[in-house]
């Protein structure tokens, strides 16, 4: 990479570090620009809020500048002189104009993305908003005439002849400084050590103003020079005084081009009155201080953490087995230690931890772009969003949120004639809300459509073959159809929800993060779904069990009970599977041993433990285990990440002893299992 | 070896400090930094610059508000301030004047003019 | 050891496995330690043997015998785990016993002949004469599955 040549005091990377900080920048200015927008269109008053938009436009612009992004230092100028002329109150908000702003910022996070990554956005994309920007500029600049609020007050000049002193090539200066001069640490030593830079020079003082020393006051100006320059350039010695023009005296004599009056701009009159505004209402509450950290210390201060968790879990169970006279003492210290330990985890975890309303805010965009393309009206509603999540499970929760609100608007909501016809509002709502239950973090995304269509859903069951034309599912199974694998009850594949990405994706996606989903719906009303997530992807409840040696973890999330296994309740199914009968279901009876390739010593008859398990998608099975060894907090490790995805192991934990034990996947063991079976297995019977 | 002089910058934008601070770091200053008018008081409190830099879109006191309250105090009378401007804004260049900046630097900033317009003004 | 080190000296470490010796470079190794027991992986090819615990890393290990087609033994204390960097993961390499450290130059390398069985020339990328013994020089990108789809 090379030295940007307006920067050549700057290495590449310097570049490149500074490039990083703008671009994350980028994305806080352009959060609070949507903010603010929002909070805008709620109808707050509140002028702080306009300048903090204006702000969050004109630093991104400022940084363009300096990488040279043109299209977006294009279009953010233009949005800019928007927000400026709203904020010079010549520009009044009321909806559709706010519509156009949050449109526009809209565009810019586009372009700022784009130009992140070096690529760029379709102009034909951005063009008409460009045009609708630029018509609102227009609007107020035909009712200014372009002069502001200037005066000219013309300063009488004496056009000495070409006889005057000093040579013709060279220039006289009359220089005469005001007592702001000073007031503003402007200093004529150095003004005149500039005019030496430039050439050769003779400096007259004129002393005459000076008062007697007692008469003499410290902020008045007595002073004033006669330089003859043996430079003729007028305006390189204009620039010299570029900053002091205002407050000073300045004649040059001895321009070979015609003088021009020197306009004294005297200060502009009235400008619309904008002092600082000392606002309490700050978009975003700031309570206490915060600091930058950088995301990978945090997350290998979580990684210790972890290990330090597994770690203590060894020496407990070490010291178990050590004899010890002291035995109550070193229990107390040890479970002392214990819940240290758990409380380093959970502070550590809470650092980590953010509010979903960044999630929640990709959302109002997304709703805005499916109002556009279905041209329905819907209102986004959000709850709870400063509930906290940490941020291994946030990262994944905007694919399936995108994917349920997508739904729930291409679906649930009718359109606005739809709606009036059967007394609804035209508008639509959506409603996402995000709280904690039970340990775990509860999202629901509810809409007041039409609900599901329970006589389409069924017959589409039918005609994919998930159920038989003669099942006689209950309403809460029909409604769970449509989690099934490739339902998709739109015959045109829309450009929302097509591509395969139908709810049986956004289940697969929640279960990969070790949650569950639910739907419920009322005809005519609309539709809740309900989703369920673990805290965090770090930490798991598990259930450890003995198999064929091994240790293995089944998530509590998945477990339903574990029972003794009764070998008249076992019946033989083809040459290798058998099914057990549980209040009166048949459930797939799998011998966890083999499925997991673990050689052992015992047969499957002598096995008698099971635990009873259940996948998100309802579908059950009853796992033989050599011995249950009771629930544990896990530590999760990814196998993803140090090996490969292996079916039926979802990660992998490292236990008190040592020893690496895989956390089974139930979906995926059944899975596995499944494909041995001749005939699908019952799916939808979920008892 | 004289000390080196002591720079301020005052802006809201990280991108934007950065910048100067590498810019001027390079150059032999020593750099304070503040984020907004309001911080730029109290560092000013801690140490006096030999000059200050500062932005005028700023939350909380901005650039103008900033420049009035150091010129208020007689003692700051002879420290330069420079505003950063850009260049659709010159007409704020002459408020921030009026407020009594000393010169200006327009955004994005030319390194050569900016240590210019610190030599220019003694820094 | 090569009394003057030039550029293109490599150092490689070699190790038994089975009857035969083979080496790696040494800047792709992290550790050796010895072995412990692995967890089995299910659906997985017979040479991955299963994970293992190293400090808190949950570390595949493959067993180099079994992957080079020769006779395998059960592995026990007097195995070793030759810890190295695949393509940013680290793998273990459970072998017999580490043997040396070698320094070679290019031209020590000989390719590896055409009898060799299309496995075993996937992964061993030459071979080095050092005194009688002949060592073959692993190439690890080929060690792990293929990927994915091939492992199920």
């Amino acid at each position: 990479m090379t030295r940007d040549s307006r920067y050549p005091t700057l290495s590449a990377d310097a570049m490149a570090s500074i490039r990083a900080v703008f671009f994350e920048e980028c994305e806080e200015n352009l959060s609070a620009l949507e903010t603010g927008l929002l909070a805008l269109q709620e109808g707050a008053e509140d002028w702080e809020i306009i300048n903090t938009v204006f702000r969050a436009v004109h630093s991104i612009k400022g940084g363009a500048s300096i990488f040279s992004l043109d299209a977006l230092i294009d279009f953010a100028h233009l949005f800019e002189s928007a927000l400026s002329q709203v904020r010079a109150r010549e520009l009044a908000l009321d909806g559709g104009i706010i519509k156009t702003l949050l449109k526009a910022a809209d565009a810019l996070t586009d372009l700022v993305r784009a130009a992140r990554v070096g690529q760029e956005v379709d102009p034909a994309v951005v063009a008409p908003l460009i045009d609708e920007l630029a018509n609102l500029v227009a609007v107020v600049a035909e009712d200014d005439d372009g002069f502001g609020d200037l005066a000219f007050t013309p300063v009488p000049v004496t056009l000495d002849s070409l006889e005057g002193p000093g040579s013709s090539t060279g220039l006289t200066l009359h220089f005469r400084p005001a007592a702001e001069l000073y007031a503003k640490a402007n200093d004529p030593v150095l003004l005149l050590q500039e005019l030496e830079r430039l050439g050769a020079m003779e400096v007259t003082l004129d002393r005459s103003a000076l008062p007697m020393l007692g008469d003499l006051q410290a902020d008045e100006s007595y002073l004033a020079w006669t330089i003859v320059h043996s430079v003729g350039d007028a305006d390189a010695v204009r620039e010299v005084f570029e900053f002091v023009q205002g407050d000073c005296q300045l004649e040059i004599i001895g321009e070979t081009k015609p003088l021009l009056p020197q306009a004294e701009i005297a200060p502009a009159a009235a400008t619309p009155v904008e002092a600082p505004v000392a606002s309490n209402s700050q978009a975003a509450a700031n309570p206490g201080q915060t600091i930058r950290v950088d995301l990978e210390r945090v997350d290998r201060m979580i990684d210790l953490v972890s290990e330090l968790v597994i770690n203590q879990s060894i020496l407990i169970q070490r010291m178990a087995a050590e004899p010890l006279s002291n035995r109550a003492e070193v229990n107390a210290v040890l479970e002392d230690l214990d819940k240290l330990t758990r409380e380093i985890q959970d502070s550590v975890m809470a650092i980590r931890a953010q509010p979903v309303k960044a999630v929640f805010q990709r959302m109002s965009r997304l709703v805005r772009e499916v109002e556009a393309m279905t041209g329905k009206s819907v209102q986004l509603v959000t709850e709870g969003d400063a509930t906290e999540v940490d941020r291994t499970v946030i990262e994944r929760l905007s694919d399936p949120l995108t994917h349920m609100i997508r739904n729930a608007i291409d679906h649930g909501i009718e359109s606005k004639e739809q709606r009036l016809a059967v007394g609804k509002l035209a508008q639509g709502t959506v409603r996402i809300a995000a709280s904690h239950r039970g340990g775990r973090i509860v999202i629901e995304v509810s809409d007041d459509g039409a609900g599901i269509n329970r006589e389409r859903v069924r017959a589409i069951a039918v005609e994919r073959g998930v159920i038989t034309a003669d099942a006689n599912p209950s309403s809460e199974e029909i409604d769970n159809l449509i989690f099934a694998a490739g339902f998709s009850t739109s015959e045109a594949v829309t450009d929302l929800s097509g591509r395969g990405v139908g709810m049986d994706v956004v289940r697969s996606s929640v279960q990969a993060l070790g949650g569950r989903i639910s739907v419920t719906s009322v005809e005519g009303r609309g539709s809740t779904f309900t989703l369920s997530l673990p805290l965090t992807l770090a930490v798991m409840d598990g259930m450890l069990v003995s198999v064929g040696g091994h240790s293995l973890v089944a998530p509590l999330t998945t477990l339903i009970e574990s029972f003794q296994v009764n070998a008249a309740d076992v019946r033989r199914l083809g040459p290798s599977s058998a099914i057990l009968t549980i209040r009166g279901a048949p459930v797939p009876l799998l011998d966890l041993a083999s499925v997991m390739g673990f050689a052992s010593d015992q047969t499957e008859s002598g096995r008698r433990v099971a635990l009873l398990v259940e996948d998100d998608a309802g579908g059950r099975a009853a796992l033989l285990v050599d011995e249950i060894l009771g629930q544990q907090q896990v530590v999760i490790k990814s196998l993803e990440a140090n090996y490969r995805n292996v079916p039926g192991v979802a990660a992998a934990t490292i236990l008190g002893d040592g020893r690496v034990a895989l956390i089974l996947d139930v979906s995926g063991i059944l899975a596995l299992q499944r494909r041995t079976f001749a005939t699908p297995g019952p799916q939808t019977q979920a008892a | 070896m004289s000390t080196p002089k002591t720079i301020l910058t005052v802006d809201d934008s990280r991108t934007m400090r950065d910048m100067l601070l590498m810019t001027l770091v390079d150059a032999g200053y020593d750099v304070v930094q503040a984020e907004d008018g309001e911080d730029g008081l109290v560092k000013l409190g801690d140490r006096r610059p030999d000059a200050i830099i500062t932005d005028i879109n700023m939350p909380k006191l901005d650039g103008f508000g900033f420049i009035e309250a150091v010129r208020a105090d007689p003692a700051n009378r002879s420290l330069p301030i420079l505003v950063l401007t850009t260049e659709s804004e010159m007409d704020r260049k002459e408020r921030a004047r009026m407020a009594g900046a000393t010169g200006w630097i327009v955004k994005p900033f030319n390194p050569t003019k900016l240590l210019d317009a610190l030599r220019r003004v003694g820094a | 050891m090569a009394d003057t080190q030039t550029i293109d000296t490599r150092e490689l470490i070699s190790f038994r496995v089975a009857d035969q010796e083979y080496c790696v470079d040494i800047m792709s190794v992290r550790e050796i330690r010895g072995w412990t027991p692995a967890t089995s992986l299910p659906a997985s090819p017979a040479y991955v043997r299963g994970v293992i615990n190293l400090r808190g890393t949950v570390l595949p290990v493959v067993d180099l015998a079994e992957r080079l087609g020769l006779p395998t033994s059960v592995p026990s204390e007097r195995h070793v785990i030759v810890v190295v960097w695949i393509d940013g993961q680290l793998v273990g390499l459970l072998v017999d016993a580490v043997c040396d450290i070698l320094a070679v130059t290019q031209d020590m390398l000989q390719p590896t002949p055409d009898i060799a069985a299309q496995d075993v020339q996937a992964f061993v990328e030459a071979l080095i004469h050092v005194e009688e013994r002949m060592i073959g020089l692993i190439n690890l990108d080929h060690v792990l599955p293929a990927s994915q789809s091939q492992a199920a």
